[in-house]
């Protein structure tokens, strides 16, 4: 019998008061309370998904039929089937220009997320502070927060297309800083950063001695300029745990797909953890990613010529309509204002839901520099584009 | 033959998704200027790149009868034109939907559209098997079409994905 000392003897206890205070003051998700919204409305487009619009490609999902089919059905490897983490290290040389030993600087993750956490967990001790640029994806913050660090955001800004700036960083950091995150190509704001915009990062990362987690899950899906991992800039390898994986550019979100690439210390250390909670990566998704490497690379370059087209006709649609939207020029998400409408980023996205049957995802819902700006993933049928866009140019036009 | 150039083969990609697609919407799609767009449409139409703009029926989907056979016909080619005359002589009937030379164990691949089996047979019967240099035919009719010119008749539209998702 478990006697709560904070309740009247013969009132029942809460049962949340058994949950880790950690857990416990984790705000649910902003994207919840819009999912919940949105479900329940009818007729919409949505702008609102976060993942590809193409099936995997055929050949990946009958690669993983043949595998189950001759018997494949076991544990691989903690760190993944050996054949997968040479292949993943034969593309990040060719793609970015970025070498790791299959051996020992390779782990094979459940998805680019599982590869986060491993990462953070590994990395925090109570009390460091994780600095995270901001508006970013929406899992670093907590993640952190269940490790037992303290998320520290740094706001960027549309003037400088949501590139973290040198001054920034240097401005966050304290003694206590120990882990930068960075995402770029960014999710939710579309911004890259180049070789040129890495340099002086570096600089701030090696002088104040900080660990990075780069999540480059979006790599492969730049415009007009390829993508530079972080870890590619002289001196940054060692103090990078590259995050990256398949769901985005081989369109394979269900599969949970990911890789964790570094120092060997750093990813013997995140061995150690996925060996004893996930054991391994499923051996079915490990066939099918094999594959896609192998085989899948012509179906990938034409998924991003496909997203170049949309991205083009959903940015020119913006101005068109009066939103002001820098160019995003990765990723395959567009970040408008809405500032001009006089209306929160909430606001506008009830609204528009309500009145104008799209769906967007506020800003807000993605940390420090979201507010006045709405999230629209062009990862949907030019003639679904089309219409979301003449729906919101109503909209707009009628709030004006 | 002349090689095409990078943005009419964009031009033809986008095209052959969807024939209905203004140059306007072509040219935001591929970020080049409007007149450029039209430009290359009226050369690759000039040209016969674009032959037609057709549009492609699921004649299943309706009470329309149509029956449509491929036959494979054997020839005897004519001395100094070869195959190209007799082709002609096949592919003028406006029941023949299209004439293909192929390499193997036949001459040409004829596909024959008719309103009932009966037609298509009479056809087979009445014109093609008694043209001089057709040494025999073989009639396949066709029970279902699953996928024609890349477009897959009976997929699953339905967008499986969460509406929102981070």
């Amino acid at each position: 019998m478990i006697v709560n000392r904070e309740q009247p003897a013969g009132e029942p206890r809460s049962m949340n008061s058994y949950l880790s205070p950690l857990v416990r003051e984790i705000k649910p998700s902003g994207i919840r309370k819009f999912f919940d919204l949105v479900s329940a409305s009818k007729d919409i487009i949505t702008l609102g998904v976060g993942e590809p619009d193409f099936t995997t490609p055929w050949h990946v999902r009958e690669a993983c039929v043949y595998s189950l089919e001759r018997g494949y059905t076991r544990y691989t490897s903690n760190a993944g089937m050996p054949e997968l983490r040479e292949a993943i290290a034969g593309y990040l040389e060719n793609e970015f220009k970025t070498s790791y030993d299959p051996q020992d600087e390779i782990l094979v993750t459940v998805g680019g997320s599982e590869a986060i956490d491993l990462a953070l967990r590994a990395l925090i001790a109570p009390g460091d502070e994780i600095l995270i640029p901001e508006p970013c994806y929406i899992s670093y913050s907590p993640i952190t927060a269940i490790g037992g660090g303290v998320p520290v955001g740094i706001e960027t800004f549309a003037s400088d297309n949501f590139k973290l700036t040198a001054e920034a960083l240097e401005k966050s950091i304290t003694p206590r800083s120990k882990i930068l995150i960075l995402c770029y190509p960014s999710n939710p704001t579309g911004a890259i950063m180049t070789y040129e915009d890495w340099l002086p990062i570096a600089k701030v990362v090696e002088k104040h001695d900080l660990i990075v987690i780069s999540d480059e899950i979006y790599a492969e899906l730049t415009y007009g300029t390829k993508h530079v991992s972080f870890a590619s800039i002289p001196g940054m390898k060692d103090r990078t745990i590259l995050v990256s994986g398949f769901s985005k550019a081989f369109a394979m979100t269900g599969w949970r797909m990911g890789y964790a690439c570094g120092h060997p210390d750093l990813i013997s250390a995140m061995l150690k953890i996925h060996q004893y909670t996930v054991m391994c990566a499923p051996v079915m998704g490990q066939v099918a990613a094999l594959e896609a490497l192998t085989n899948g690379l012509g179906e990938k370059d034409k998924m991003v010529e496909s997203y170049n087209r949309r991205r083009r006709l959903i940015v020119e649609g913006f101005r068109q309509i009066g939103l002001e939207c820098h160019e995003p020029q990765g990723a395959f998400y567009a970040f408008p204002s809405i500032q001009s409408t006089g209306l929160t980023s909430e606001e506008f996205a009830q609204q528009l839901l309500l009145e104008g049957r799209v769906a967007a995802v506020p800003g807000t819902v993605f940390g420090l520099g979201g507010e006045g700006f709405i999230r629209c993933s062009y990862a949907t049928s030019v003639a679904q584009l089309s219409e979301a866009l003449e729906r919101i140019g109503s909209f707009v036009a009628k709030i004006k | 033959m002349k090689e095409l150039s990078e943005l009419k083969l964009q031009v033809l990609d986008l095209l052959k998704e969807d024939a209905r697609r203004t140059p306007q919407l072509i040219s935001t799609l591929l970020g080049v200027e409007e007149a450029e767009i039209k430009q290359a449409i009226q050369e690759l139409e000039d040209d016969h790149v674009i032959v037609k703009y057709a549009t492609v029926v699921n004649w299943s989907k309706v009470d329309e009868e149509t029956v449509t056979a491929l036959i494979e016909v054997q020839i005897t080619p004519e001395r100094g034109r070869g195959f190209e005359g007799i082709a002609e002589r096949i592919y003028l009937y406006p029941q023949v939907k299209s004439v293909y030379l192929m390499s193997g164990a036949y001459d040409l691949l004829v596909e024959v559209e008719g309103q009932n089996l009966k037609e298509v047979a009479s056809f087979v019967s009445e014109r093609l098997s008694p043209i001089e240099s057709v040494l025999s035919t073989k009639t396949h009719f066709i029970l279902k079409k699953y996928k024609q010119d890349g477009i897959i008749f009976e997929e699953n539209e339905d967008d499986q994905r969460l509406i929102i998702s981070p």
